[in-house]
């Protein structure tokens, strides 16, 4: 029998902290599996964020560094200009690029750095205790929203991939999903193309990967899976937001 | 003939696995407990197992090696 299915070899074979069923376990699968595929394990360096994501750097099989809250854009541009022959990549939760990371994110970007940035999205902040994030949507409750978001006082749920879209650095963006497997498989694609964008030094790539937080949503896993397609779907639209020529 | 092994240890029970399971046939080892405190994931039924690998693509934890 031959192996249909296995760790990645760019993935650490160590357990990794999340909640159970949180969907940040699958996307670093499909970033290893994407380095693994492209054989670029060797060059590349991701840096991770503040968030449930800071431990990425023990699990990525591949150079590591840690940013500042919301920095990882910044670093990772300065990592990719010293060495532009590298494979340089931010992995980021919504909390980490959308809220304080703001600048740094819309910046980098407008500037077209070569760099590849995985976009978190689970609408809340999860490592803090489930707060509201700018992600968060409209009538969603949280811990800072209990009685849900209100747009008059807490603003509207930031489409970051459309914004970013506008900007002319950008060279692809695609707002993918994990919540089953033919979306698992899109989102893998999504991110080997943002990596094979860089490796053609192309410009800035993105991916937003809808995502779950069964523990600070309070719903078991499958429930967070069927609340995402039902409530976030329809709100951040699927699909490639920006693909340079 | 196809075989999934679990990486019993590895499991937080949240059955990610059997909710897509074609086969259903990925259930929660209900008379064990792993390191963890989680009754994990488990196939009884291996024969009916085809290969398909969705558990394993589902799994957070990258607890499933799939054979074919």
């Amino acid at each position: 029998m031959a192996k249909v299915f296995e760790r990645p070899k760019s993935l650490i074979d160590i357990p990794m902290h999340y909640c159970p069923g949180c969907t940040h376990g699958i996307v670093h699968r499909l970033v290893a599996e994407a380095m693994d595929e492209l054989n670029i394990r060797e060059k590349t360096i991701g840096v991770a964020p503040v968030g449930c994501a800071v431990f990425a750097y023990d699990y990525f099989n591949c150079d590591m560094q840690e940013a500042a809250h919301g920095r990882a854009p910044a670093v990772a541009a300065g990592i990719k200009r010293v060495h532009p022959d590298n494979v340089v990549f931010t992995y980021q939760g919504d909390g980490d690029l959308a809220s304080i990371g703001a600048a740094e994110i819309v910046h980098a970007a407008n500037r077209g750095e070569k760099i590849t940035t995985v976009f978190i999205n689970n609408a809340i902040y999860g490592m803090t205790g489930g707060q509201m994030a700018p992600t968060t949507l409209l009538d969603q409750v949280t811990a800072t929203s209990p009685y849900g978001r209100k747009p008059e006082t807490e603003g509207y749920p930031i489409r970051v991939s459309e914004m970013l879209a506008t900007l002319e650095g950008a060279a692809y963006i695609e707002r993918v999903s994990v919540h089953d497997i033919k979306h698992i498989v899109r989102a893998k694609k999504a991110i080997r193309k943002a990596f094979e964008y860089q490796l053609e030094g192309r410009g800035f790539t993105l991916v937003e990967v809808l995502s779950t937080c069964p523990t600070n949503w309070g719903m078991t896993p499958a429930e967070s899976l069927k609340w995402l397609q039902d409530n976030m779907i329809p709100y951040y639209p699927l699909g490639v937001k920006k693909e340079a020529k | 003939m196809a075989k999934a092994t679990f990486d019993e240890n590895r499991c937080k029970g949240c059955e990610l696995c059997v909710s897509v399971c074609p086969k259903k046939i990925v259930v929660m080892a209900e008379d064990r407990i792993n390191e963890k405190g989680y009754h994990p994931a488990t196939v009884e039924d291996m024969d009916k197992c085809i290969g398909c690998a969705f558990c394993a693509m589902m799994c957070p934890d990258v607890v499933i090696e799939v054979e074919k």
